[in-house]
């Protein structure tokens, strides 16, 4: 299949979307994190697979709109022990791939690997991520992130940074 | 055991208000503890919620004993070693199912739900072999309350009855909120892993003290009503049961409040449902009594905590290692009150839980302070000139005092010096 070239200008303005994204995760910029999102955004990282029914079973994250509000003002609080003092960041974000258009957006996928340290030690964190991705005024918006840790299965550590 | 190196005097460790930081330290002290705690006292293993059906199983572990719990076709519940008893390989690998037979894929041995050997590959290469035993091992005692399942790899001892002793009231208070009479475990376990010795955990789930501090955060941030609970100003109390099992008794709070489903954070005009129920199955003045009160914050030793909407499980991984297991307590008979429990659950527990991720900070760095070995003890003195005895002769005190860990201490003292 051929892009025209709309839709290459269109891969390549999510991506760089997901990039800012990630660097505002990556350094803590949790306001401007937090304004990425739609007002009915979801942010869900399950455990104990990745199809899990979020409304019957435990997921790690489960937040609609306002519980992300609440995560961030918690972070911002500055008394949020596990993040005073900050994990410190990097992530990859890779595999980006156009899913198709839904009703709430376009469904986006991509890979991530995140190299997390803090005082406990290093840690490496790896996901398929799947957004829905809203075109709202000239810039996107985050309708949907779904975080499928590749580990979800297992005991793993503490999460309190911005997957 | 008897390999390794003698035990510690166990009365130099463990004082009345101060421990040694060797015993959260020491691997050596971890491999005692193994022995003396997980593989001879009751320790809870799941509850019978998770194997429904005949021939459910569930893999669960006792220590680092790792556990196949089943229920057979007669419906009674083993508690079965996960191994292969022809050359020890791990019999099952799935997480939870249904299965009447358990087959090794090393060489084809088969097992039933109940444990027993049914058969093998080329019978003909044995000759007259008993079946009988080659069962499974199992955990040779295990016994239940209320659903609760408890195991012990001790033949004879206290039964779980003298074991649960006055703490099983606890559970009794937990089944009345469901209006059945009946709590379930179907909502799935989050795992935690934190890099820190089982104890610190233990010793949290009742400590008081700490809620305004740790959780400031949170309580900074949202309405949650936690916060008042553990203040100075409390009326809340610390409870020793004896045997190790303790409790934060909230509800002269929430009697105080003398709102019903207060204690979750809620009103009985948001659960309808709910509330008809309960008037129906225990009659509004009951009923309205075990709303206002709620469920109980009580840490069965040396595993099951219950915090009002959840269940842990605490899981000893190595003397710097341990999971938490958690998941929302689910009420027979209340589907509106139970999604909301899994809704708040999820927001305060686990790995990302806006109350439980700082707790685990503190677990992993209270074992890191405590490598400073040259000042080594730990302070457990709070409250101990306010200490009484409730009506039922219990120890309780103030909701921030340390009576929980003076009594967790004192029972774990009395096992290590058993049978040496």
């Amino acid at each position: 299949m051929t892009l025209t070239l709309s839709k290459v200008d269109q891969l390549h303005e999510i991506e760089q979307f997901l990039y800012r994204e990630a660097r505002y995760a990556d350094e803590h910029q949790y306001e401007h994190w937090e304004a990425l999102w739609a007002d009915d955004g979801i942010y869900w990282v399950p455990a104990n697979g990745d199809d899990i029914d979020p409304e019957k079973e435990m997921s790690i994250i489960y937040d609609n709109r306002s519980r992300i509000k609440l995560r961030v003002k918690q972070l911002l609080s500055g008394k949020r022990h596990t993040q005073e003092p900050q994990s410190r960041l990097r992530r990859l974000i890779s595999n980006i791939e156009l899913l198709g258009e839904e009703t709430k957006g376009l469904r986006v996928g991509a890979n991530a690997i995140v190299f997390e340290t803090n005082q406990r030690g290093d840690t490496i964190w790896c996901a398929r991520i799947e957004y829905v991705l809203r075109r709202i005024g000239g810039d996107y918006r985050i309708a949907f992130k779904k975080v499928a840790l590749v580990n979800n299965e297992k005991a793993i550590y503490t999460l309190s940074f911005l997957i | 055991m008897n390999m390794m190196a003698p035990s510690p005097r166990w009365g130099d460790l463990v004082h009345r208000d101060r421990v040694h930081g060797s015993l959260y330290r020491d691997p050596a002290i971890f491999e005692i503890e193994l022995e003396k705690i997980w593989y001879r006292t009751w320790v809870y293993v799941g509850h019978e919620s998770e194997v429904p059906n005949p021939h459910d199983f569930i893999l669960k572990t006792i220590g680092l004993q790792p556990v196949l719990m089943t229920r057979d076709a007669d419906g009674k519940v083993n508690l079965l070693l996960n191994r292969c008893t022809h050359r020890g390989n791990q019999l099952c690998a799935k997480e939870k199912g249904n299965a009447q037979r358990h087959t090794c894929p090393f060489h084809s041995w088969t097992f039933g739900s109940d444990g027993r050997l049914i058969g093998y590959a080329f019978p003909d290469g044995y000759d007259g072999l008993d079946k009988g035993a080659l069962s499974l091992g199992r955990v040779p005692r295990v016994a239940s309350y209320r659903g609760f399942v408890f195991g012990s790899f001790a033949t004879d001892g206290p039964s779980l009855a003298e074991h649960l002793g006055g703490a099983a009231e606890t559970l009794d208070r937990l089944a009345l909120t469901s209006p059945e009479g009946e709590i379930e475990i179907t909502a799935g376990f989050l795992k935690h892993r934190v890099k820190t010795n089982w104890k610190f955990v233990l010793e949290n789930e009742t400590d008081g003290y700490h809620p305004a501090f740790v959780h400031s955060s949170i309580f900074s941030v949202s309405e949650s009503g936690i916060g008042s609970l553990y203040g100075a100003k409390s009326t809340a109390v610390t409870r020793d049961y004896g045997n190790g099992h303790t409790e934060v008794d909230l509800r002269p709070e929430f009697r105080k409040r003398d709102a019903p489903l207060g204690w979750f954070g809620t009103t009985a005009d948001k659960l309808p449902d709910y509330v008809a129920k309960m008037n129906a199955a225990y009659g509004e003045k009951r009923a309205r009594e075990i709303m206002i009160d709620g469920t109980p914050h009580v840490m069965i030793f040396p595993n099951l905590f219950i915090a009002e909407i959840q269940l842990f499980v605490i899981e000893p991984h190595g003397v710097d290692d341990t999971v938490q297991h958690v998941t929302a307590l689910q009420f027979k008979g209340a589907p509106d009150l139970n999604r909301r429990m899994r809704q708040q659950t999820m927001g305060s527990v686990g790995p990302a839980g806006f109350l439980l991720a700082d707790d685990s900070e503190m677990y992993e760095r209270t074992l890191r302070g405590i490598q400073a070995s040259k000042a080594d003890w730990v302070f457990l003195g709070r409250g101990e000139h306010r200490e009484r005895r409730d009506a039922d002769g219990y120890i309780v005190a103030h909701a921030t005092d340390e009576v929980p860990s003076r009594g967790i201490w004192k029972h774990y003292r009395n096992l290590m010096e058993q049978g040496k």
